[in-house]
């Protein structure tokens, strides 16, 4: 880009966004792409003109909301502007007696929690850790008590998103029923910044029930597992949250189940729950320290970060997931660690290693996938894994994906290159 | 294209007997459950099979005929309105469950298949498929699929949306896709998201993986008499206020008991101006405390006579005046509109009078049926046909009830669709830029608008354009492809 192009696309950015622009730094990287500029709007119109810009100057645009995930997925094929979210962050509207809340897709999931608390409500997106609304419905976060309440698209009610061209759209509302038109707020979560920006979203939320409890089994080997894991989810317990930690390398693996429901109506189905989690079961007023952590590979204090994965598949192939996660431990050299909601069919996998190992890993764990019914998708390695392989594997649909990405963006200025198929 | 030209494409694609083109064969499919829409297609086709829809698709992609497809017809938005120059795609011929997977808690089917039926085969393995529209007993899935139906028992176990797994799709473009699947979150867009709901504009849908559910150990259920809707909604709120979710939560004002006594004997406490009907399920031990509480509210906010259904059979009877509510108006009035609108639920009291008032101000019934639970209305809005002007006077009125809704918040249909009927209330509730950003979506599918034209939308996009900048009549309206409302 010659120089004065560069100025008056700078330019154009200071006037959309109120002068809030600045010059990236090295803590503005994209993985490793560096962009030119961080601007960061305060409201959605503010968002409409940056993009209004960035159409007019061509400028490649990544969203960030807190960051800390901002490393998953391919690095952009290119990169002029990170658009931050921060400036987005007011609790618009909740409206306990109705169960919703609209809010700013910047402000932090752990803010949100505690602005609901209050009202001894919740988002059943678990546990909140460092990110921000948007980043979660970006990426469609998963946590333990999905089993509770569905995925966190299930959770949004309505959305406002801008699109590249800066146009401002809206869809669904405040209503927890409602199917007047297309339901973009499913179509935008899990879509990685690359269709709009999303700057608002509604949510239905959950009262916290009076009573919770977690029971917790002694390590189990595999056989047993399998058979535990058959009988929770076939029964009529109804628990809040069925949690698989597998330790690194393998050995016996921890199922903890959250019940939560009627304080007197507990004991019973304690009791049933520890029955069949077996000999040693423990029932706490805590979760296992585990509990919805993102799973460790590296060991004790290690500063080498880990790799990710994100894996599904049935339920009743959790033990050939396992068999084959240790085939790709044994194929790889790399160790293993799984977490994973056992009863929804989600698991994260972290993974100890270099590049090509990682990447050995995953294409291992990909090829048995078949066999488990689900998907293998890499959200992040050491740099240079996706040489090696594709993070996210093969994909059904993908060529309307495609289409759905020609219409909402022509000009590829969305976080290019980041998604599924190059887009 | 000439109708006997393509009939005879189609049947050397289908076969004789699947394509249907006499006038009197035809006109059984003029309408859905909207009957005052009425259009005769020009062909028929009785699906059999994906390749069969793949092969009418492609023909249809290549000829730039428009396509319906059609399910029950049990629609109550005239979504499977047929096109007078189209081919409608009858899918209930595709009535197979493919698989009951137990272990995974899923079943495979065919479009086709009848909702209630798939609850009735795996009911025995302890499992049931939760999305349970009143009319369950005659809609398909594929339906529902298209709808995103939602029912009674919707609160607490979610929509057609949240039971969809995955998808077999016969494209506009006639390409087949494998979308999703028994595990969730396949890598990409959320494409499941976007085809559930979407009333058949993105294509035909040729099976469908959804999640059985596992049966509640305990179900208990109540039938609550209050002496007007007030007091019911007032229960309502103090139980939700307590953290409860029930399975179900559903009202019914003076006027809809009336119609359900004359229909079908429910025998409901007499004199109610209001009755609730609330069931709560779950573990055994959950249930029983969580029951006494919510019978604490009922009474606690005025209700004079509760009933505990002691049995299966008392619980269908509690269920029988509710699920029969909207053709029993048929016994207390000669013509009715069913109206569909969601309202946040804090707002029923409000809504509830100012319903009232219209009522009152046009002289036109309104019984009040509604999922209570979600701020899910059902007026029935009652006239005479025979009587001129009360049919207009009606519909007057029945349009007032959706602005009431849209000034709360709320929105124009929470389960029955837009399909034909609601077209032109869309821009009431959405901006231009809204409507055309939801348009790219049906570009990106069907960039030649023959999936189920006229429906949703009130004015067509034309793909690859920016909106706005063509000029004189529209040129899918001009080649009959699309209606312009
Ligand atoms: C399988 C899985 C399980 C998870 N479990 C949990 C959990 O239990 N608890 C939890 O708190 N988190 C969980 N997460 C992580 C959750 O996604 C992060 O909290 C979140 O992504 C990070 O937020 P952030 O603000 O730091 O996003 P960033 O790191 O800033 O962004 C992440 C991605 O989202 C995009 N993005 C961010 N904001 C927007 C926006 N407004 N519009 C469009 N795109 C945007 C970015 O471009 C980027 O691609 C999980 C994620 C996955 C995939
Ligand atoms: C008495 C009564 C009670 C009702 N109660 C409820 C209720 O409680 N909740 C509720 O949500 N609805 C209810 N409805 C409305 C209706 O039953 C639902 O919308 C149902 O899902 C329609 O199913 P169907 O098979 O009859 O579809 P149809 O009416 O045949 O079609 C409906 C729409 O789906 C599309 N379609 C059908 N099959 C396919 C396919 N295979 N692929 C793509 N598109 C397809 C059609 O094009 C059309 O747009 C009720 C209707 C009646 C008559």
């Amino acid at each position: 880009m010659a120089g004065t192009v560069t100025a008056a696309a700078r330019e154009a950015l200071v006037r959309a966004c109120a002068g809030r622009v600045e010059d990236a730094t090295d803590t503005d990287l994209v993985g490793a792409t560096a962009p030119r500029w961080v601007v960061r709007p305060t409201s959605t119109e503010e968002v409409s003109a940056v993009l209004h810009s960035a159409t007019e100057h061509d400028l490649a645009v990544v969203v960030r909301g807190a960051g800390t995930k901002l490393a998953w997925g391919h690095d952009p094929e290119r990169l002029d502007v990170v658009l931050d979210t921060s400036g987005l962050d007011t609790l618009v509207e909740h409206a306990a007696g109705d169960l919703i809340a609209v809010v700013g897709a910047g402000r932090r999931l752990s803010d949100l929690q505690d602005d609901l608390a209050g009202a001894s409500q919740r988002l059943g997106v678990d546990p909140a850790r460092s990110g921000t609304v948007g980043g979660a419905v970006a990426t469609a976060a998963t946590g333990p008590m999905r089993l509770a309440h569905g995925a966190v698209r299930d959770l949004v009610i309505g959305m406002t998103i801008v699109r590249a061209d800066g146009v401002v759209a809206h869809s669904g509302g405040k209503v927890v029923k409602n199917v007047a038109g297309y339901d973009l707020g499913k179509l935008l979560t899990g879509s990685w910044g690359t269709l709009g920006v999303i700057t608002q979203v509604a949510f239905r939320l959950h009262p916290v029930p009076a009573g919770r409890t977690w029971v917790t089994g002694a390590p189990m080997s595999q056989v047993v597992l399998r058979e535990v894991v058959r009988s929770l989810v076939h029964s009529q317990v109804v628990p809040s949250a069925v949690e698989l930690d597998r330790p690194v390398g393998g050995g016996d693996a921890v199922v903890s189940v959250l019940l939560e429901g009627h304080p007197e109506g507990l004991d019973d189905r304690a009791a049933e729950v520890a029955a069949l989690l077996g000999h040693g079961a423990q029932r706490q007023q805590e979760p296992p320290a585990w509990w919805g952590r993102e799973p460790v590979a590296g060991g004790e204090g290690a500063d080498d970060q880990d790799a990710l994965l994100k894996v599904t598949h049935e339920l009743a192939a959790l033990s050939k997931l396992l068999d084959a996660l240790a085939r790709a431990e044994s194929v790889s050299g790399c160790r293993a660690a799984l977490r994973g909601s056992v009863a929804v069919g989600t698991a994260t996998v972290a993974v100890g290693g270099g590049a090509d190992e990682v990447a050995a890993f995953t294409t291992a764990l990909r090829a048995s996938a078949p066999g488990f019914g689900g998907s293998v998708v890499l959200l992040e390695g050491p740099p240079g894994t996706t040489d090696f392989v594709d993070p996210w594997g093969p994909v059904g649909g993908l060529s309307l994906m495609q289409a759905v990405k020609a219409q909402f963006d022509p000009g590829r200025l969305l976080a290019p290159g980041r998604f599924v198929g190059g887009i | 294209m000439d109708t006997d030209v393509l009939a005879a494409r189609l049947r050397a694609l289908v076969g004789d007997a699947a394509v249907i083109t006499d006038r009197q064969r035809l006109r059984t499919y003029e309408c859905d459950g909207l009957a005052q829409y009425r259009v005769v297609p020009a062909v028929v086709v009785l699906a059999a099979s994906t390749e069969d829809v793949a092969a009418v698709v492609r023909e249809c992609a290549a000829q730039r005929v428009p396509f319906v497809a059609r399910g029950s017809g049990t629609g109550l938005s005239g979504g499977a309105l047929p096109h007078a120059d189209g081919v409608l795609i009858v899918m209930s011929t595709m009535r197979r469950i493919l698989e009951v997977d137990r272990d995974n808690q899923r079943a495979v089917v065919e479009p086709g298949v009848i909702n209630l039926q798939l609850s009735d085969v795996t009911r025995a393995d302890g499992y049931y498929y939760a999305p349970d529209p009143s009319s369950q007993q005659v809609c398909s899935i594929g339906g529902n699929v298209a709808e995103n139906s939602g029912g009674a028992h919707c609160l607490k176990y979610g929509f057609t949306s949240n039971h969809v797994t995955g998808l077999e799709l016969v494209a506009p473009t006639g390409e087949v896709e494998q979308i999703g699947g028994k595990a969730p979150d396949a890598p990409g867009y959320d494409l499941l998201g976007a085809l559930v709901g979407s009333e058949g504009t993105l294509g035909v849908v040729t099976a469908a993986t959804v999640r059985l559910t596992r049966t509640p150990a305990d179900v208990r259920t109540l039938l609550a008499a209050f002496p007007g809707t007030d007091q019911a909604g007032a229960a309502v709120s103090a139980v939700i206020g307590a953290g409860v979710i029930p399975a179900a939560i559903e009202m019914m004002d003076a006027l809809a008991i009336e119609a359900a006594e004359a229909a079908v004997q429910c025998g409901y406490p007499e004199g109610a101006g209001a009755v609730l009907i609330v069931e709560i399920d779950g573990p055994a031990s959950d249930v029983q405390q969580v029951f006494e509480e919510v019978e604490g509210h009922c009474r606690a906010h005025g209700a004079f006579e509760i009933r505990i259904a002691a049995d299966d059979a008392e619980r269908a009877l509690f269920w029988k005046g509710r699920k029969s509510a909207f053709a029993a108006v048929g016994r207390i009035s000669p013509d009715y509109i069913v109206q569909d609108g969601v309202i946040p639920r804090t707002a029923l009291p409000e809504v509830l009078s100012s319903i009232a008032r219209l009522s009152a101000e046009s002289g036109v019934r309104v019984a009040n049926v509604f999922h209570a639970g979600d701020g899910n209305l059902h007026p029935l809005v009652l006239f005479d046909d025979s009587v001129e002007g009360e049919s207009e006077r009606a519909e007057e009125v029945s349009g007032a009830i959706l602005d009431l809704c849209i000034q709360h918040g709320g929105s124009i249909t929470g389960e029955h669709g837009v399909g034909s009927d609601k077209a032109k209330y869309m821009p009431r509730m959405f901006t231009d830029d809204d409507l055309d950003t939801m348009q790219l979506v049906r570009c990106a599918f069907d960039p030649s608008s023959i999936s189920n034209p006229g429906k949703v939308f009130p004015t067509p996009r034309l793909c690859g354009e920016r909106p706005g900048r063509h000029q004189g009549v529209h040129p899918l309206a001009e080649a009959g492809v699309a209606e312009v409302f």
